[in-house]
């Protein structure tokens, strides 16, 4: 249904809306597209005007030690992330939506704050602690705060997802003599399994984004992938950023749109196999 | 059997939410605890601190007006930014929402996308068109409008854009879920009532997509007035902000009692912000926007 627009009034409005709405959309891609164009740029220099098409930034990339041991360590530290974050959030939500217990509402809002307390607080947080009870930092210190920065969305989503399964499955299967765990595995776990991927991603993405944070948390000398690209502008702006922000962007975006592509043969298999209407 | 476990019993959630707690409590609550008693502590010199309790940082803070200054620029610009995704958000959302368009789901697509490019990148992008040798100057100079390059880079305006570039998303989806949640009848209902398409959004559909307006307000304020990297990147040293300040206190001078107080600070006074929003719109609204 189109929200009313017959009248001229309307009609201007609809206009400036639809303008300024392509403006918005230009703006958010239009960086993101000069970087992916400059990365091809010959140039010596990171920066317009285009001289040629030229790989070379691509190839100087791949021969930066630095830069292929941070993308090593952001890789690793976000599976783990991802990994733990899942698990976290996935019996956390089945906690908070199926059982009743006392702290539960304090819980649930607590537990969405990491996502809205600014990183800068919650690094030199951590960082206090660790000196108060004079600990090193540490690549598990780092991991663990990472996990703490996800958690609040991992949660979230599943959560949501949580609500929309009817709990007389998991009881049919309890009453049917299944035990607590494999009724959650063979019942409520493949039902949530879109959102566990949803979230597993997220965190994934958040933790192999994180930078404010991960500068004041990571050990003494260990770069990951964003910290290495703050310190490499530090030094100038070559090319070979804008090659590794392209390639950068092409993990990124392309791991969760294989993941939701993936997602989506899924749930057809599945409606192939029971072509039953499923609760919602 | 009095110990017989219950179908949902209590001892079996504490189980179930014993990890997540034990994160909770030991990378959030103690943290900002312990930073707190920080506060307190007698600063020696860069690195050194007693435990000698004294209120001298809390003295520097509210006499010096350094600190003022920084602090009323962080909450300038997280204001101006927060308004301006406001302004700018409310029209795309308004779009998505109301369109006739078939792949609705793309223009949706296209606003999660930036989530998952990495936010430095996203950043540092921006030096592309705003610098130099970024599109705009180069684009001005060969038109020969101008000779010599724009400064617009390392400018207070360059902050802004890219905080304005990195938050945008979170209120378009913001707004977009409390329109989604609108019954389009009441719409329907206005406009059969004799209102122009002008006076059913004035009357109707505004007031009924303010929450989630509110909400993106509240997020887009907090996020940009606690942003550190995006300062130190399109920004000059004038244009730090208040995480900027927390970061070289803490990690150039050393200073750990005094980054303390301006951590705590920083942090009563966005969860001031936060207080006040709750008190009046309570937490779901924040819950839908972050993807709840």
């Amino acid at each position: 249904m189109k929200v009313g627009r017959p009248n001229k009034e309307g009609r201007w409005a609809w206009r400036l809306t639809g303008f300024v709405t392509l403006c918005v959309y230009i703006f958010m891609f239009a960086p993101i597209v000069a970087t992916v164009i400059l990365s091809f740029n010959a140039s010596m220099f990171g920066g317009f005007p285009m001289t040629g098409f030229s790989l070379q930034w691509y190839g100087k990339l791949m021969a930066n030690e630095a830069v292929l041991a941070a993308f090593r360590t952001s890789l690793w530290i976000a599976l783990v992330t991802a990994v733990v974050t899942t698990a976290i959030g996935v019996v956390t939500s089945f906690a908070l939506v199926r059982f009743e217990f006392p702290g539960k509402q304090t819980l649930s809002t607590l537990v969405i704050l990491p996502a809205l307390v600014p990183e800068t607080i919650l690094g030199v947080g951590l960082l206090v602690l660790i000196k108060a009870v004079d600990q090193p930092r540490t690549m598990l210190l780092l991991v663990l705060g990472h996990i703490l920065l996800a958690v609040p969305y991992v949660v979230l989503i599943t959560q949501a997802r949580m609500v929309g399964i009817r709990r007389v499955y998991e009881e049919a299967a309890l009453s049917l003599g299944a035990s607590r765990f494999s009724s959650f595995r063979e019942i409520t776990l493949p039902l949530l399994i879109p959102a566990v991927v949803a979230g597993a991603l997220l965190a994934f993405t958040i933790s192999f984004d994180n930078t404010s944070a991960s500068l004041f948390w990571r050990p003494a000398g260990v770069e990951t992938m964003p910290t290495q690209i703050l310190s490499m502008l530090k030094i100038s702006i070559s090319p070979e950023i804008n090659a590794l922000g392209t390639v950068m962007i092409l993990v990124t975006v392309g791991i969760p749109l294989i993941g939701g592509l993936i997602l989506q043969s899924l749930t057809r298999l599945k409606r192939r196999d029971e072509p039953k209407e499923e609760a919602r | 059997m009095k110990n017989r476990w219950t179908l949902y019993d209590p001892r079996l959630a504490s189980m179930l939410i014993a990890p997540v707690l034990l994160l909770l409590i030991f990378f959030l609550v103690l943290p900002i605890a312990v930073m707190a008693v920080y506060t307190f502590f007698t600063f020696v010199t860069a690195g050194v601190e007693t435990s000698a309790l004294t209120a001298a940082n809390w003295h520097e803070f509210l006499t010096d007006s350094y600190y003022h200054g920084f602090l009323l620029k962080t909450l300038r610009v997280g204001a101006m930014t927060a308004l301006l995704c406001g302004v700018l958000g409310y029209f795309p959302a308004y779009f998505i929402w109301a369109t006739s368009f078939k792949h609705k789901w793309l223009l949706l697509l296209l606003l999660i996308v930036p989530f998952w490019i990495s936010f430095t990148i996203r950043t540092f992008s921006w030096i592309n068109i705003l610098g130099e040798q970024g599109v705009i100057n180069v684009a001005l100079i060969r038109m020969g409008i101008i000779s010599e390059p724009l400064p617009m880079l390392y400018t207070e305006g360059a902050v802004i854009m890219g905080l304005l570039h990195f938050l945008l998303p979170y209120m378009i989806l913001n707004v977009y879920v409390s329109l989604e949640s609108i019954d389009r009848t009441l719409i329907a209902a206005a406009r059969s009532m004799g209102c122009t398409s002008a006076q059913a959004f004035r009357e109707v559909t505004l007031p009924l997509s303010l929450p989630g307006l509110a909400a993106g307000l509240l997020l887009c304020f907090v996020l940009a007035a606690g942003s550190y990297v995006t300062p130190q990147l399109l920004g000059s040293g004038r244009d730090a902000l208040f995480g900027n300040l927390i970061y070289d206190t803490i990690m150039s001078e050393l200073n750990w009692p005094m980054g303390a107080t301006l951590s705590i600070v920083l942090f009563v006074v966005l969860g001031f912000f936060a207080a006040i929003y709750t008190r009046y719109m309570g937490m779901s609204q924040i819950v839908k926007g972050l993807g709840g």
